[in-house]
């Protein structure tokens, strides 16, 4: 690990101006990405700016008859929180089918939006790859592609957005608050938090250098049934190959996304529309620009499948 | 026991041993005083926090982590490195009565903390009911992922009393069950490559009164 120099952020407006005008300095909540990342020198950072005591770890609802998720919420506690168990149960399952309890302890929900790709050749310093390296390449186009993305990517990177919760996040259609170096505040829908990166692959969301996470906002509860399916090489603790988050009404309409296949949380609401029709209508207008390798196609009929089951349990 | 500087050689060695990035280290630490303003930062900090019941103070590189901390620092080597990303679950403790591995958390992040390690859950004539019953069911063979399975298990016993759901519980409304299912998922963060699982879920069983 490169040296660096640690702070504890007194308040949020301190915390992003010091990122803004620190060079090299990044936030640090639970650490267990970016620490991981700084081990294998992919992440150097000169300076920590611990956000933990900056007082955004509560729930709240809001006026609206939503919930305001605070930046700092583990994701234990988010998951655990009786309003969210019962109204939100789609996050409560993303969460709990991620990672391990030490690691969801940990992890906090400003952190778990930001974790970076899981594709190995990121880790690896040796292979070339754009997204650490702007303009070295991508090893993953030639190598093994299996876990990695089959649309949203692009010829500069086609590595996926690795986590569970904003994909629960995304049929939710939570709003993410943040504020900015200048002290102002801006709302963003999830649906444009992340970046479908094109040939920047190194920029992965829309937040500016040293924006800060503040909370994450629940609109007011879609009622329905919620389901999160996440299909994986084992059964706990390890990525999705692919997930599946839905919400679906008692007519059978409803709202799903995938995990697992895109930069983003993958959710195509003209393919939502179809969900009366079954999965395979659902999935062939969502997949519709997918462009797989041969060694990920698989991904599609799997998520296919994967909203099949779930819309067999939702019938019941 | 030399608890102060017992690591300061091996710092100074990588240092010395790295030059180059030593260097650009140095100047960007210049930078970063120079940008931060007010708060004054250093490349070593001080530290205090809780350790098994007891007042701890360190002088820390701001890269060490709990886990190095404990185990190279306060000398506390129950806690086992096996991966040190996270992977594995052999380095984990109780931090403020929840479960973390402590290789993916800096030293520094814990001020004011209180952990708890497998040394201050038990000891040799005095063993927590877990000790116990991971000797009585041989919840282990070769014992290096033992200390972070204990820590783990206690842990997973209280998040179940507490009410914290998991990826295999069916209601989520309802109270919550030490079942072999519940348990197996809920300890799927600590590996064992001897392959002590089924005994360790017996010895969890048995805590819980299952
Ligand atoms: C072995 C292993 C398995 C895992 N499995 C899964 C899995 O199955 N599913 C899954 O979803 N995740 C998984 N994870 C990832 C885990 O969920 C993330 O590491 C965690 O959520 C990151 O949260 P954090 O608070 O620790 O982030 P940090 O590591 O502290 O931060 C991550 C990034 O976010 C930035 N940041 C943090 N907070 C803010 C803020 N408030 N505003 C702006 N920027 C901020 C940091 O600068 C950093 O760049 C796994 C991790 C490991 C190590
Ligand atoms: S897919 Fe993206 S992250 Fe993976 S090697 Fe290529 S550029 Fe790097
Ligand atoms: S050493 Fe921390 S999880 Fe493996
Ligand atoms: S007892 Fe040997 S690794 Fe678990």
């Amino acid at each position: 690990m490169r040296s660096f120099t640690y702070e504890r952020a007194k308040t949020a407006a301190d915390a992003a101006k010091t990122v803004a005008e620190t060079q090299g300095a990044k936030f640090i909540a639970g650490g267990t990405n970016l620490l991981d990342l700084m081990k294998i020198e992919v992440e150097t950072p000169t300076h920590l700016v611990d956000v933990q005591d900056l007082g955004f770890d509560a729930i709240e609802e809001t006026p609206e008859g939503g919930l305001r998720i605070g930046a700092l919420v583990s994701n234990t506690a988010l998951s655990a929180h009786p309003a969210v168990r019962r109204d939100y149960a789609v996050l409560t399952r993303a969460i709990q089918a991620g990672a391990s309890g030490q690691l969801r302890n940990k992890a906090t929900t400003g952190g778990n939006l930001l974790q970076r790709t899981r594709c190995a050749y990121f880790y690896d310093t040796n292979m070339p790859c754009n997204k650490r390296k702007p303009g070295d390449g991508c090893a993953a186009l030639g190598g093994f592609s299996r876990q990695l993305g089959v649309i949203g990517i692009s010829d500069a990177c086609i590595a996926t957005y690795p986590g569970d919760m904003a994909v629960a996040l995304r049929v939710l259609d939570a709003v993410v608050e943040t504020v900015k170096p200048d002290g102002t505040a801006r709302a963003i829908p999830i649906a444009d938090f992340h970046r479908l990166w094109g040939d920047t692959p190194q920029t992965e969301t829309v937040l500016e250098p040293g924006e800060l996470i503040t909370a994450v906002v629940l609109p007011e509860p879609l009622g329905g049934q919620h389901f999160y399916q996440k299909v994986r090489d084992r059964r706990s603790y390890a990525f999705a190959l692919v997930s599946v988050a839905a919400v679906i009404q008692a007519d059978g309409t409803g709202r799903v996304a995938f995990g697992g296949v895109a930069p983003k949380p993958w959710r195509v609401e003209a393919a939502d529309a179809l969900l009366q029709q079954g999965a395979s209508a659902v999935v062939a207008e969502a997949f519709a620009d997918a462009r797989p390798t041969e060694q990920n196609k698989f991904k599609i009929p799997l998520a296919e499948r994967a909203l099949a089951g779930i819309l067999a349990d939702a019938r019941g | 026991m030399a608890q102060d500087g017992f690591l300061k050689v091996s710092r100074r060695g990588v240092l010395a041993g790295g030059v180059a990035s030593a260097a650009a280290s140095r100047a960007s630490i210049a930078f970063a005083q120079e940008n931060s303003g007010a708060s004054a930062v250093e490349a070593t900090v001080p530290l205090k926090f809780t350790v098994n019941g007891e007042d701890r103070q360190l002088d820390l590189d701001t890269r060490t982590t709990l886990l190095d901390a404990l185990r190279e620092h306060l000398q506390l080597t129950g806690t086992k490195k096996g991966c040190d990303h996270g992977q594995c679950g052999a380095c984990t403790v109780i931090v403020n009565g929840e479960r973390i591995n402590s290789c993916l958390s800096l030293a520094v992040q814990h001020e004011g903390d209180e952990v708890t390690t497998i040394e201050g859950l038990g000891s040799a004539d005095r063993l927590h009911p877990m000790q116990a019953a991971f000797v009585k069911h041989d919840g282990y063979q070769c014992g290096y992922c033992t200390p972070g399975q204990i820590c783990s298990a206690v842990a997973v016993l209280d998040e179940i009393r507490k009410g914290i759901p998991s990826h295999v519980t069916e209601d989520l409304d309802g109270a919550m069950q030490p079942s072999n299912v519940e348990m197996r998922e809920r300890m799927s963060g600590n590996i064992c490559r001897c392959g002590a699982y089924s005994n360790i879920a017996e010895a969890m069983a048995e805590v819980a009164g299952a």
